[in-house]
């Protein structure tokens, strides 16, 4: 067995009368991809609001790499080693897709803004550490040939992988991904895939959410199965995919 | 002809100083989308600063070169305005991040007034006057005169605009501030510190106002407690002309004001000469016959082309002319 990186212990959030989250405990592994999954409004998103900061658990806490994680300006959580994509694709639209990356870069690189003005050596060499960096990154997720292209005018599925390049430029220890294949055909899915899979052989460690059911299963390590609010199930993909519970909440009760 | 040339000239030089307090607003709006109306106070105690320091330095048997004086002044108000720009965001700005809009622009109006007041108490209610210590040789191009304080001001302003656009640009802070303007909550998760990044967005913009106030103290030779107000006004006019949140329309709209303003002082004397008109010179035939003219509007109204601009724009093209895509913010 592998380290834990992230536990997530009984976390609770509630939106007036409506139990979002209701003790939601997890823990993911260094290194695996982990699903989380569930039907429409069952808590997913939440549950990613809640760990990078968007909202605050009503109880429950999460450690990470072996410490709590305290969350008291947003910027911190990319900062503690978690950064993630969106379900409906943020990207600064009107920055080339290398500047996007370059701000991922931000966090890791430490010349202020009088560095910025006064342009000392230091500063030169890490501004031309920055753009080198995030030019392999467009490499690596695939789009290195747009660079210079502003993220609007960007195709869909690589606007989707910009996400994930912007979102490696901060190091993270945990990439989460929110519904990456969301908008995508089936070769795009495919393709996403084959990148998902090569970040996990390169040793990133993946929180991935996602609705597409085939593509949770085939590259998942564990999966757990939120359903209003509650963690249901979890464990490999084939043992849940059998859980009498699991197939209650997708196909509704009428089955059991 | 001569005036013509003589106007553009002039309306370069205050051109440049809008498009250098323009800068300041939009960036500011461009990253919180807030108006500073205490701005233009920024730049009145940039040139208050200045004054003091020129002044003090340039007493009867000072062994300064005048040049040197200049500097000095130059180089305490800027970091005297770099900190109150800090403090303004601060104190009366951040803590009001996510209030109502017009719960900081009511705000911005009371810094304002704080600091036009604060000034008053320091450097007195009386026009001051700037110390004209630098020779100020006078050019002659086309018939017309350009000095060279106006040379210095014009140069000056299109070394900084032109820094200002390498930095926002090219450097990793500037990038920075442009994703924390397009969205603050993504910026702030792809691990950009936003508090940090709004505070150094004010502190430029400070730092600029600085520099606009020594050129207005050094071109019009006085400096006043109240001299922040109209030139802030101005310079937001000039903003909403480039189009608000956009650097290069700030700059744009900062010359193109200084243009309009210099040209419509130049020219409303001889436009509302009555006795130049057909139907009134019959009209005023008497006072015509007796001194030639009869000017309704001299150029006292250079001050109303701002706002007829910003009226024109705010009508016309809310937007501004090289205007943010308005549906992008929302």
């Amino acid at each position: 067995m592998s380290e834990v990186l992230l536990e997530a212990q009984d976390i609770s959030k509630h939106f007036g009368g409506v139990q979002a989250l209701n003790k939601v405990s997890l823990s993911i592994q260094r290194g695996e991809i982990y699903g989380l999954i569930g039907p429409n409004g069952a808590g997913k998103t939440t549950f990613f609001n809640v760990l990078t900061g968007l909202y605050t658990a009503d109880e429950g806490r999460f450690v990470f790499d072996g410490v709590p994680l305290k969350i008291s300006a947003p910027h911190e959580v990319a900062a503690a080693g978690i950064a993630r994509t969106f379900q409906n694709i943020r990207l600064f639209s009107n920055m080339t897709a290398l500047e996007n990356v370059m701000v991922g870069r931000h966090l890791r690189t430490g010349a202020g803004i009088f560095g910025a003005i006064l342009r000392n050596r230091a500063t030169r060499e890490e501004e031309d550490a920055i753009a080198q960096r995030a030019q392999e990154l467009l490499r690596y997720v695939g789009i290195q040939r747009h660079s210079n292209i502003l993220a609007r005018n960007l195709a869909y599925g690589d606007q989707r992988r910009l996400e994930i390049a912007r979102a490696l430029a901060t190091e993270p220890k945990l990439l989460a991904l929110d519904e990456p294949a969301a908008g995508m055909n089936a070769t795009e899915t495919a393709s996403l895939k084959r990148l998902i899979e090569a970040l996990r052989a390169d040793g990133n460690t993946i929180l991935l959410i996602e609705h597409d059911v085939k593509l949770v299963m085939g590259l998942c390590d564990r999966v757990a199965v939120l359903d209003y609010g509650e963690k249901i199930a979890e464990g490999p993909p084939t043992e849940v995919q059998r859980d009498a519970k699991v197939i209650e909440a997708y196909l509704g009760g009428a089955v059991a | 002809m001569d005036i013509f040339i003589q106007q553009i000239i002039n309306g370069l030089t205050t051109g440049s100083v809008y498009a250098l307090v323009a800068l300041g607003y939009t960036m500011v709006y461009g990253i919180i989308q807030l108006i500073n109306f205490a701005h233009g106070e920024v730049v009145m105690i940039g040139a208050m600063v200045a004054f003091s320091v020129i002044t003090a330095l340039a007493g009867t048997a000072s062994p300064l070169p005048p040049a040197v004086i200049l500097l000095a002044g130059v180089a305490a108000a800027i970091p005297a305005c770099m900190a109150i720009g800090y403090l303004l965001e601060r104190i009366a700005y951040r803590p009001l991040r996510h209030a109502p809009r017009l719960a900081p622009l009511i705000t911005a109006i009371g810094m304002s007034i704080i600091l036009q007041h604060l000034a008053l108490l320091v450097w007195s209610r009386n026009p001051l006057a700037f110390p004209q210590i630098i020779d100020n040789p006078v050019f002659s191009i086309g018939g017309a005169a350009i000095t060279g304080v106006q040379i210095a001001i014009i140069l000056l302003s299109v070394a900084l605009m032109a820094m200002l656009t390498w930095f926002v640009y090219r450097t990793r802070f500037g990038i920075a501030i442009r994703a924390t303007a397009e969205n603050v909550h993504v910026a702030s998760l792809m691990g950009v510190d936003a508090n940090r990044v709004i505070a150094a967005t004010f502190i430029i913009a400070a730092a600029l106002a600085a520099v606009a106030g020594v050129m207005v103290g050094t071109y019009y030779g006085i400096t006043h407690y109240t001299m922040g107000f109209m030139l802030g006004l101005k310079a937001f006019s000039a903003a909403v002309l480039g189009g608000i949140g956009n650097l290069a329309g700030a700059m744009l709209g900062g010359i193109l004001l200084g243009l309009v303003e210099a040209l419509g002082a130049g020219y409303i004397g001889e436009l509302t000469d009555m006795c130049k008109w057909p139907l009134m010179n019959q009209v005023f035939a008497e006072r015509c016959a007796a001194d030639g003219h009869l000017v309704l509007m001299g150029s006292n109204y250079q001050d109303v082309f701002a706002f007829l601009v910003l009226i024109a724009v705010l009508v016309f093209r809310p937007s501004g002319l090289l205007g943010e895509r308005v549906a992008e913010r929302a």
